[in-house]
């Protein structure tokens, strides 16, 4: 599959101060029995945003969300851990997210997120303060200088992204095809095992 | 079998797992495409991927590499009088009809419904054999660490990699970090693999394990069952670590001989002594290390909303030290400064890929024997899978929990994942033998305390959260020891 290129991104931020912030979370394990990856947004954060009765909460900074406007999420440490759904990736971008800047994302959501054109950015500590303490704030993510910068420009930090999942966002394509040229290397390797 | 490493530096079974399925090496611009050889699908995340080939003309390149299974949306009452399986929403069953379907196209051996091996999907890969040392193993689920229990190396994926996998056999991987916990000393009686596991993960973190590889050892995991190291690596995620393992021995071996997939005659001879070299190796280098004393564990439970939050069972509850735990504190209503034993509880649940084997359902029984659930509290007891209810009802298990007013139910995850209509309502406190206490997890509102086997039974019995010990008497020995 493949979608946008992301390349720059210019936005406000909708923060979540919370730590620790579970796949369950973002999209609860009830809205998984779907066939399709379309769709997804409105289960995000679902009981974040909606009481037992269904009705709105009104008491989460998800309320405000523009997707026209807000396309990065700020969210505390340990963001995405717990289980592998690639539903919560999905979830997110229908939503309406291109980014996630945390502290420290976990590794199969990071990677999941890589697959499908939404950016996991893993900031500094004082960097990640600063953004936590100011919701809305304008923020410039670049992913081929790989920085992200304030909107006054006082502050910029860089960020690391693994080599070949950044080539594969700015050029807007899954990994499959690289693997599929892999192929003959894959074919040698099974002949030189004698027990496949 | 496996390569002959370059130069002759001592290398962990972490290391000889990776070397041996590098297809094409990591460089600096891209991962290393590693060979998978068994791929594990289930209903729930295997269906886009399914999808994606077919967008692409793709076929699955080998299905006597992949075996799917029923368990995640699959409902664990029985079929009414009409034959049909009572299931959470439409949605589910056509969710379980997708890889029924898929399964039939693509020529994929399916545990469907009915099927005497059906299962939770980390429960019959080591069942049927499938599962054996030295293999990679991946599936759409983070929990596939638990096959790592074998000395294979075995990680969660997401469904995007599901379809690679389908389509190349291969995943794209950069080498994470290693790190070893040992655990030394002898697990003290009353005291389990999960006890093991929670302790690890309040030690190190929900995220200490974040970009590592584990590999647990000590004289602790040495003796460990096969099922309770399954239990230990099954948590290695709860830390952060995708990857959990432990060297093969004579458990392991004696374990997988005779099962179904597993290699016969000469094979066999073959496939023991390779997979004797996997151990790790004297001095080989960890770029992390852990120790953790484990004659001084008592059963573990957890008080808060992340798996981290574990602290012993006959302790009382923490004070808060940030805002998260006060957080927690609000959710969970376990108040700091009272002991748990104080905290009432409404349901039992007993099962999941991380305690629903045979051993865990014998631990829960001998604790319920004769005795009966506190009125009030709902006990739910569903075993991992068909060959499990089998055998449990073989051995007259399923009377005895029958008999202390729990229910027993068919083979599937059910609540601990909460997706298939097993769940609790909204403010109840569950005290459940699962892996992920996260808010709202097993049903909206619901909290959960996550505990051994023995520890939950005992919880049934009194209607609050309970420490087991008082029921073993008898018993000298600790749980999941061989």
């Amino acid at each position: 599959m493949s979608f946008e290129p992301v390349r720059g991104l210019t936005s406000r931020t909708i923060v979540l101060r919370q730590e620790n912030i579970d796949t369950d979370q973002i999209i609860p394990a009830r809205f998984l029995t779907t066939t399709s990856r379309e769709g997804l947004g409105k289960s995000a954060f679902f009981d974040w945003r909606y009481n037992t009765e269904g009705r709105l909460r009104n008491d989460s900074p998800l309320d405000g969300h523009n997707p026209a406007e807000h396309r990065i999420l700020v969210a505390g440490s340990n963001f995405g851990c717990g289980s592998s759904r690639e539903h919560a990736p999905w979830a997110l971008a229908d939503f309406g997210f291109r980014a996630i800047i945390s502290s420290d994302i976990a590794d199969i959501f990071k990677s999941n997120a890589l697959k499908n054109g939404l950016l996991p950015v893993e900031v500094d500590d004082k960097t990640h303060r600063r953004l936590l303490s100011s919701p809305g704030e304008e923020v410039t993510i670049d992913l081929e200088s790989q920085t992200v910068r304030f909107a006054g420009g006082e502050w910029q930090t860089v960020f690391d992204v693994e080599p070949f999942a950044r080539q594969c966002l700015l050029d807007g394509v899954d990994p499959l095809g690289h693997l599929i040229n892999q192929l003959p290397a894959i074919e040698s390797y099974e002949e030189g095992r004698c027990e496949l | 079998m496996h390569k002959k490493s370059e130069d002759m530096s001592p290398r962990s079974l972490f290391d000889k797992l990776w070397d041996a399925h590098v297809v094409a090496p990591e460089t600096r611009e891209s991962p290393a495409v590693l060979y998978i050889d068994l791929h594990l699908l289930h209903e729930v995340t295997s269906p886009q991927a399914f999808s994606v080939l077919a967008d692409r003309g793709l076929s699955v390149r080998r299905p006597d590499r992949t075996i799917a299974t029923l368990d995640h949306s699959t409902p664990t009452l029985p079929s009414d009088h009409a034959g049909e399986l009572p299931y959470a929403t439409p949605e589910a069953k056509r969710q379980v009809e997708t890889l029924i379907d898929n399964c039939e196209k693509h020529k994929i051996r399916l545990l469907g419904l009915g099927d005497p091996q059906r299962g939770i999907v980390h429960v019959i890969g080591p069942e049927l054999g499938l599962t054996q040392p030295g293999k990679t193993v991946v599936c759409g689920d983070s929990h596939t660490s638990t096959h790592g229990a074998f000395g294979a190396l075995a990680f969660g994926i997401g469904t995007t990699e599901v379809g690679h996998v389908l389509a190349t056999q291969c995943v794209l991987q950069r080498k994470p970090k290693s790190m070893r916990v040992v655990f030394d000393g002898i697990l003290p009686a009353g005291v389990s693999a999960k006890d093991v596991a929670l302790a690890m993960i309040a030690e190190i973190g929900a995220d200490g394990g974040q970009g590592y590889a584990i590999e647990f050892a000590g004289a602790a995991v040495a003796v460990l069952s096969m099922e309770g190291r399954m239990t230990l690596c099954n948590m290695s995620i709860e830390a952060g670590a995708r990857f959990g393992m432990v060297a093969p021995d004579e458990t392991t071996f004696s374990w997988v001989k005779g099962r179904e997939y597993a290699p016969k005659d000469e094979a066999w001879e073959q496939a023991v002594s390779d997979w004797r070299l996997l151990a790790s190796d004297e001095g080989a280098a960890f770029d992390k290390e852990v120790r953790l004393d484990a004659s001084k564990l008592r059963p573990m439970i957890t008080y808060g909303v992340s798996p981290d939050a574990a602290a012993p069972v006959d302790a009382a509850a923490p004070a808060a030290a940030s805002t998260a735990d006060e957080h927690a504190i609000e959710y969970m209503k376990i108040e700091p400064g009272r002991p748990f034993s104080a905290t009432a509880v409404d349901r039992v649940f007993i099962g999941s890929c991380t305690n629903s084997r045979l051993s865990d359902l014998r631990e829960a029984a001998a604790i319920m024997r004769g005795r009966k659930v506190k009125n009030g509290v709902v006990a739910l007891v569903v075993p991992g899978s068909e060959t499990i209810k089998r055998t449990a009802e073989a051995e007259g298990l399923h009377k005895v929990f029958l008999a202390a007013g729990a229910e027993w139910r068919e083979p599937g995850c059910s609540m601990c994942i909460a997706m298939n209509g097993d769940q609790g309502a909204p403010g109840e406190l569950v005290v459940s033998t699962s892996n992920r206490n996260f808010i709202g997890r097993q049903g909206k509102g619901v909290r959960t305390v996550l505990a051994s086997p023995a520890t939950a039974a005992a919880s049934a019995i009194e209607g609050c959260i309970a420490d087991p010990r008082k029921y073993l008497e008898n018993n000298v020995r600790a749980f999941d020891v061989v």
